[in-house]
């Protein structure tokens, strides 16, 4: 296999796009990704494409966006991890070049969740875990997928609901901190508390926006990557696991098996010591769709011990200068989480942070040179663990 | 007595009345199904055509869940040749690849392990009010996932609840749940 380097990066702004179509949307991501490793469409030789879709008009968005950003006649193709979708475009990408089939391969995340109404949108993700056996009768919501970790998870270690939300309040901070995130404000713990219930024990603001957004990353192979650019951003190992579609064939509710699988593998690859990743990381991107699913992911990642990942959160642990900065973006939660889009955007969002050039305020001191995205499709359907160095 | 059938098909034409009452009247007006984003200002076409979706799935291979149902009981299956149980109940062993399944009753007692409440619902359940949904070890060793009919604030970790197949009030058709044993 050869050695992958991301040579350029690309995110639209995140947010309610009623401004734009779907290609349209699509097309800032890649213009940006193009500008960014000075490149034109005709360079890329093939083209992946994360996209969840069913709640937006268009059933083929790979060929609909390859046709709109001037990338066909390239193979261009979709690929689906639910909301680690944009992972798994990366990791296809990445396929092609360590492969050799490729020099330049771009892969793209785009999700248009607001061409429907929030009700439909709500039915669609709530479909998404097995659809007969835990939607079909019970109706169960995506929030209440994650909301059954979080009891479990409560119970067993006694973290509160402030322990959850100040995982909301950081995120919020550092979005604001992100002229690209949906949400531009911070927030306090008392109006955290304060929202509604989704699913209880999870509130409105322990729960990631519907969000319409893309993003794009340009891979390239070593000899390729250094003549495009002084700084490629290499990426070191991805890890990939599946949980169960059925959330009651599993045992555990405090964690996702998926994740750690992830990890294991990626840390495996990358040759990090598993039982101590922050001495070799700068910074990490995780799948906070909710906030309990980032304490379950400081855990499932080995930031911290079983048990001791809401500990983290209540001593403000990952903020820039704590034991190590998580979702300097503003993550899933401030940021927002266009589904197919999410993970593109997270290896974007690194190489920027890697490279030293994301805005005053929110870019992690670089000192080891690596950093981390951790990017879960479902609730642990689908986990993905993706480490990226200079 | 109707049931879910009718009834959502009902509510949800209801939810969606005046907005479509709304549309159609533009489109009568201006010829366009066109308007702008009162938020943002942005010009958005709403489509003309509406795609409505029910979905058949083959329950051919569970024919005895299905009749189990009708008979207010759930069933289960066994791998008779490795042992391995399966619910929701599978036709086909991929432990041990063999097809040859012993149905089996469930039991009628668990112990709750986590639950929460649905309280922002999706559209086809939005008729409902609040509903707890649990997951439960059921003595076989399996965990069931379905709707618990209790107070919330009166569930605790490890609770016993008791199995119900029936009709769902207000639903009327056969399912299952759990209630405080």
């Amino acid at each position: 296999m050869r050695r992958v380097a991301v040579v350029g990066v690309g995110i639209s702004k995140f947010g309610y796009r009623p401004d734009v179509s779907l290609p349209e949307l699509a097309w800032e991501a890649v213009k940006e990704a193009l500008d960014d490793a000075r490149l034109d469409g005709k360079d890329i030789e093939a083209y992946v494409v994360g996209n969840v879709g069913g709640w937006s008009s268009e059933p083929l968005p790979a060929v609909v966006v390859g046709e709109y950003c001037g990338l066909a006649p390239s193979s261009g193709i979709r690929v689906e991890a639910a909301c680690a979708s944009g992972s798994s475009a990366v990791r296809t990408a990445y396929h092609m070049v360590a492969s050799g089939e490729a020099d330049i391969v771009m892969a793209i995340g785009v999700e248009k969740m607001n061409e429907s109404p929030t009700p439909t949108v709500v039915e669609f993700i709530g479909r998404a875990g097995n659809y007969f056996w835990e939607f079909e009768n019970f109706g169960l919501t995506f929030p209440g997928y994650y909301a059954l970790h979080a009891t479990a998870y409560m119970n067993k270690y006694g973290a509160t609901e402030a322990d959850l939300c100040e995982i909301a309040v950081k995120n919020h901070y550092y979005g604001s901190l992100n002229p690209k995130a949906q949400f531009q404000k911070p927030i306090t713990l008392e109006e955290c508390l304060k929202s509604r219930y989704v699913a209880w024990p999870l509130k409105l603001y322990d729960s990631s926006p519907i969000t319409d957004g893309s993003a794009a990353v340009i891979l390239a192979s070593e000899e390729v990557a250094k003549k495009i650019t002084d700084t490629p951003v290499w990426i070191k190992a991805i890890g990939a696991a599946n949980g169960t579609s059925n959330l009651s064939r599993r045992d555990d509710f405090t964690g996702l098996e998926a994740a750690r699988l992830a990890a294991q593998r990626a840390y495996k690859k990358a040759g990090i010591d598993p039982s101590e990743p922050v001495k070799y990381l700068d910074v990490a991107e995780v799948h906070d769709c909710f906030t309990i699913a980032e304490i379950m992911a400081y855990e499932d990642l080995g930031l911290a011990k079983r048990g001791e990942g809401y500990k983290l959160a209540r001593e403000k642990q990952t903020y820039i200068g704590g034991v190590i900065p998580v979702n300097l973006s503003g993550g899933l939660k401030a940021k927002g989480h266009p589904i197919g889009a999410t993970g593109v955007a997270m290896i974007a969002e690194l190489t920027r942070q890697l490279r030293q050039e994301v805005e005053r305020g929110r870019q992690a001191p670089i000192k080891k040179g690596m950093a981390l995205a951790h990017n879960v499709g479902g609730t642990g359907h689908y986990a993905f663990v993706t480490i990226l160095s200079l | 007595m109707s049931t879910i059938i009718q009834k959502l098909r009902e509510y949800l034409d209801k939810a969606e009345e005046e907005q479509i009452r709304q549309l159609d009247q533009l489109v009568a007006t201006t010829g366009l199904p066109v308007y702008k984003d009162p938020k943002t200002g942005a010009l958005v076409w709403v489509d003309v055509r509406e795609l409505r979706l029910r979905f058949q799935l083959s329950v051919n291979k569970i024919a005895k869940f299905v009749e189990g149902l009708s008979q207010e009981k759930l069933y289960y299956t066994v791998c008779k040749r490795c042992g391995a149980k399966y619910f929701p109940p599978q036709a086909d062993c991929p432990r041990c690849k063999s097809s040859d399944m012993e149905w089996r009753e469930v039991s009628r007692e668990g112990e709750l392990l986590t639950w929460t409440v649905i309280n922002v619902k999706p559209a086809s359940f939005a008729h409902n009010k609040d509903y707890v949904v649990g997951i439960v070890k059921m003595p076989e060793g399996f965990n069931i996932t379905a709707w618990v009919d209790a107070d919330p604030s009166t569930l605790r970790p490890g609770m016993k609840l008791r199995l119900i197949v029936g009709r769902r009030p207000g639903e009327n058709y056969v399912t299952y749940w759990f209630k405080p044993a």
